[in-house]
């Protein structure tokens, strides 16, 4: 055994040198899977980028009964990483944008990994954008929030004000309304970052937002709020007062730190279990009105058409939902015999009741199991078991809220709402795994 | 008795009762309704003037200004053709901001302001508080009412190119589509009840991502949606 082999020098392994990139899947299913030919490594390599690269080839130098570098040299002391950044090997699992979608990356959206994700929490730093304007750079000790029109006393706050207000830490799950909006016709995209990828879930900490409105006293003739980013498309939504007594808050952190730049540093507003445009981000005003504003983002755009021409106006709250995060167009099946489905489910309007999983595109349903937490318009985890023996299979998973609310077909969607909502899709998710274990996004009819 | 006997006195008590029932609950204080914490202070109306900038569909709050659309064609030709093109048309993926009419219920539904937005006071609003695209809040009061004037009048809104848009009439300004949208009547697609075995459900593969090929890598054509 030659202890010195595969060794770098520290030079090297600061920059990650000899250690294995994730040359894709294509190695992976050649070597691991045993199932997958070369016809089908092709497939899936022409599937594109977000490679699922679990692990390229090892070193048998590493493997016993050698005693590989990393058992034997000394790694980075301590005041190497003072914010730690995950391992290299999973380089792979970053948000990505889909180009062709928007005119520009400041107005545009990018989507979560979720098919690289595990439990039910989203890691900050991949939690999905979506900017008119652009990632705003806010320096707190220049942070304002206004707050006026129909209060008895208009008021400035800053964020060492907000700070001392009570706060509260809670998981709730943000989706864009636009989230699987690219499959009303058809299946679209394939991968599930890019059809469910436009969701993130983090315990948001922050003041409810009743506390801050107690203290400019709002005037009984209040009965919508306008809240108002101070980015450079002053996004703006029209918020019902009820919900803002309700379960709203101004949220200042995430997962434990400070609200990220991308997410709305130094505050925003969470609104749970409702549609994330109107999660205001780096919100400078809340105004007090007796009418909504009917701003852009709740006319030109977030507006539902359906198939006779008219649209549905102020779809706040977002319908339950469940998708397949492996098997996945990115995670294909690698083993014949007992696989394991994982996904995840939520709903606006509550807590998760069941989630039905199909092997056979809908015709057949089982239980999926539902490990705790099961909270309230949270993401929530659910699994089950399938033995694949190699021939084709159409795997779908079906939501059931507590208020009795089943996630519908397509097919149902559209014969209500025809195919050009854009916002507010839904539906029962297929994918087919096929004999080679590559998995698609298919439509079923 | 102390504060401090009698808080673990209620301790006790709160433990023996939750262990009795045999269940664990945490013992805790709610927040106190409308309680004053005496934080922030009074925002002055000079600060609220200057970033007060919205208004409302009746042209309630509207800054004071005005413009015609011959004015608000010459900004328009400067300040925002580059990105919605000379005409409107939308340059690239940038919006189109005319016509579309009588296509909300086509295969193929071109959304502008004359086809889709259903009030005037928006397009005052958006223009002023976010465009020009990286410049937002640039443009003068008067400069927005030229620049909304000349996209009504270019949708067919206004007839005249040298009506005078103005905080005193944009809330009369009324849009072709204001009737066409409808509140919220979902839920909506619902089965009438839940089938958990031999469901008549099609199971025939109608359409596949991976043949129409527009997932980022590929090198596919780039369809687009809207």
């Amino acid at each position: 055994m030659d202890r010195t082999n595969g060794a770098p020098t520290s030079g090297a392994r600061k920059a990650g040198v000899a250690r294995p990139s994730s040359p894709g899947r294509r190695a992976f299913l050649r070597t691991g899977a045993g199932v997958a030919g070369a016809a089908a490594a092709g497939a899936v390599l022409g599937n594109g980028g977000p490679a699922a690269a679990v692990a390229a080839e090892a070193d048998p130098a590493h493997l016993p009964p050698n005693v590989p570098w990393w058992t034997q040299y000394l790694g980075d002391g301590v005041a190497a990483r003072p914010y730690g950044l995950p391992s290299p090997y999973e380089a792979h699992v970053v948000r990505r944008n889909v180009e062709w979608l928007t005119a520009t990356t400041e107005s545009s959206v990018n989507f979560t990994p979720i098919q690289d994700l595990h439990g039910f929490v989203t890691p900050n730093g991949v939690c999905f954008e979506r900017h008119h304007g652009g990632t705003t750079e806010v320096n707190p000790a220049e942070f304002r929030l206004m707050i006026n029109g129909l209060v008895d006393t208009p008021k400035i706050l800053t964020m060492e004000d907000i700070f001392r207000f009570p706060v509260e830490s809670r998981f709730y799950f943000l989706e864009c309304a636009a989230n699987t909006g690219m499959e009303w016709r058809g299946a679209q995209l394939n991968g599930v970052q890019y059809t469910h990828g436009m969701i993130h879930c983090v315990q948001y900490t922050g003041v409810p937002l009743r506390v801050i409105l107690d203290q400019v006293g709002v005037k009984p003739n209040g009965k919508w709020l306008m809240c108002e980013g101070g980015d450079s498309s002053g996004m703006h939504r029209s918020v019902p007062l009820e919900k803002a007594l309700d379960d709203a808050m101004l949220a200042f952190a995430m997962n434990g730190e400070m609200l990220r730049p991308e997410n709305g540093y130094p505050l925003r507003l969470v609104l749970p279990g409702w549609e994330g445009n109107m999660w205001v981000k780096w919100i400078r005003r809340i105004e007090v009105g007796d009418k909504p504003w009917h701003t852009r983002e709740e006319t030109s755009k977030y507006t539902d058409l359906l198939a006779d021409g008219t649209a549905r106006f102020f779809t706040w709250e977002m319908d339950a939902k469940s998708v397949i995060t492996g098997p996945c167009p990115e995670k294909p099946v690698l083993h014949k015999g007992v696989n394991q489905i994982k996904g995840l489910a939520w709903s606006g309007r509550g807590r998760i009741k069941e989630v039905h999983v199909s092997t056979d595109g809908g015709r057949n349903w089982m239980q999926a199991r539902l490990p705790d937490p099961v909270l309230n318009k949270c993401l929530t985890c659910f699994n089950a078991e399938f033995e694949w023996n190699g021939e084709e299979v159409l795997l779908q998973s079906r939501a059931v809220d507590e208020t009795g609310y089943v996630q519908p077909t397509m097919q149902a969607l559209q014969e209500v709402r025809g195919v050009n909502s854009i916002y507010h899709n839904n539906s029962i998710q297929t994918w087919l795994v096929n004999k080679t274990g590559e998995v698609e996004n298919v439509r079923l009819g | 008795m102390s504060v401090l006997a009698r808080t673990l006195t209620r301790g006790v008590a709160a433990g023996a009762l939750v262990l009795g029932l045999g269940v664990s609950a945490a013992v805790a204080a709610d927040l106190e309704p409308g309680k004053q914490y005496d934080l922030g202070r009074a925002a002055t109306a000079e600060e609220i003037a200057g970033w007060d900038i919205d208004l409302r569909p009746d042209g309630a709050d509207a800054p004071i200004g005005q413009g015609t659309p011959i004015e608000g064609e010459d900004i328009y030709l400067t300040q925002c053709a580059s990105c919605h093109g000379e005409f409107g048309e939308g340059m690239d993926r940038y919006p189109v901001l005319f016509g579309g009419e009588d296509t909300l219920a086509s295969h193929d539904p071109v959304k502008t302001p004359g086809s889709y937005w259903p009030y005037a006071s928006t397009l005052f609003d958006y223009i002023h508080r976010a465009m020009p695209f990286g410049q937002a809040q640039t443009l003068t009061a008067d400069q927005t009412y030229a620049l909304t004037a000349f996209l009504l009048y270019i949708n067919f809104v206004i007839d005249e190119d040298d009506f005078v848009l103005s905080n005193e009439n944009i809330g009369e300004i009324e849009m072709p589509n204001r009737d066409g949208f409808i509140p919220d009547d979902r839920p909506d697609g619902q089965p009438e009840m839940v089938c958990m075995s031999d469901c008549d459900v099609g199971t025939e593969v109608i359409g596949r991502a991976a043949i129409i090929d527009v997932t980022p890598d590929d090198d596919g054509p780039a369809v687009s949606i809207d």
